[in-house]
C-alpha cells in the first residue's frame, strides 16, 4: 500500500530546529494524540487544513515552510 | 496506541468472542431440535447484554491500564484517554460507514429470509450474524487505517 497522501512535510526538520522539540510535546500543543503527529510526520495522514496551520503556528513559519505539494502532478 | 484504538480492539475481541458462544450453542441445539422449536430467544438476549457489558468493562480495565501508565510517563491521565482528536474521528467515521454497508449486505440476506417465511431462528440469527459481521469489518477497516495511515 503506497503512502496515502501525496503532502510532503518538514515537521520533524521543524521540531529538531524547535530546540528538538519530542513528538509528545508538539502533541500536546496540538491537542492531538502522539500517533496523530507521528502519522503527519510520515505521511500516513493529511491533517485538517485548521491543524496544518496550527502547526505552522506552533514553529511560527508560514504553511508552505510545513507542508509542501509535488508541482504540475 | 491511541485510546480510541484500544477501544477498538475491545469492541472487537468482544464482538467476536461472544457470538462465537452464541453460534456454537445454537449449531449444538440445531443436532438435537428442529430449527422452529429451538428457544434462541433468551441466549440472543444474554449475547447482546453480555456484549454491551463487557465492552463496558473493557472500557474500565483499558482506562485504568491507561491512567496507571500515563502516571508512570509523568503525563496526566486525561491527555491519553480524553484526547479525541480529528484523526480518530476520521478513522471512526470511516470505519463505521464501511460497517453500514455489510450491515446492509447483511439486511438485504434477512430479507429474503423473511420473504421465504424462514424460521425465526434462522432470520434472528441472520440478523444477530449481519449485525456482529458489520461490528467486525467496521473495527478491522478502523484498526488498519490507525496502522497502514488513511
Amino acid at each position: 500500500m503506497g503512502k496515502p497522501t501525496r503532502v510532503t512535510n518538514r515537521i520533524r526538520a521543524l521540531r529538531f530546529a524547535a530546540r528538538e522539540m519530542t513528538q509528545a510535546e508538539l502533541a500536546d500543543k496540538l491537542g492531538v494524540t502522539r500517533q496523530t503527529v507521528i502519522a503527519i510526520e510520515q505521511g500516513r495522514y493529511s491533517p485538517s487544513l485548521e491543524m496544518a496551520f496550527q502547526i505552522a503556528q506552533v514553529f511560527e513559519v508560514p504553511l508552505d515552510d510545513v507542508f509542501q505539494y509535488p508541482k504540475g502532478e | 496506541m491511541p485510546f480510541e484504538e484500544k477501544m477498538t480492539w475491545v469492541s472487537l475481541v468482544v464482538t467476536i468472542a461472544v457470538p462465537i458462544w452464541y453460534f456454537a450453542t445454537m449449531i449444538g441445539r440445531l443436532q438435537t431440535t428442529p430449527a422452529a422449536d429451538i428457544a434462541f430467544q433468551k441466549p440472543l438476549i444474554v449475547a447482546i447484554v453480555a456484549s454491551v457489558v463487557l465492552i463496558v468493562i473493557g472500557a474500565i480495565l483499558m482506562s485504568v491500564g491507561t491512567s496507571v501508565t500515563a502516571v508512570a510517563r509523568g503525563r496526566k491521565p486525561e491527555d491519553e484517554i480524553d484526547r479525541k482528536d480529528e484523526r480518530d474521528k476520521t478513522i471512526s467515521r470511516h470505519g463505521d460507514l464501511v460497517g453500514y454497508y455489510v450491515a446492509s449486505v447483511g439486511t438485504v440476506g434477512v430479507l429474503v429470509l423473511t420473504m421465504l417465511e424462514a424460521d425465526y431462528f434462522w432470520i434472528a440469527g441472520a440478523l444477530y450474524l449481519s449485525f456482529v459481521a458489520a461490528m467486525i469489518v467496521s473495527s478491522v477497516v478502523k484498526l488498519v487505517a490507525y496502522h497502514r495511515g488513511f
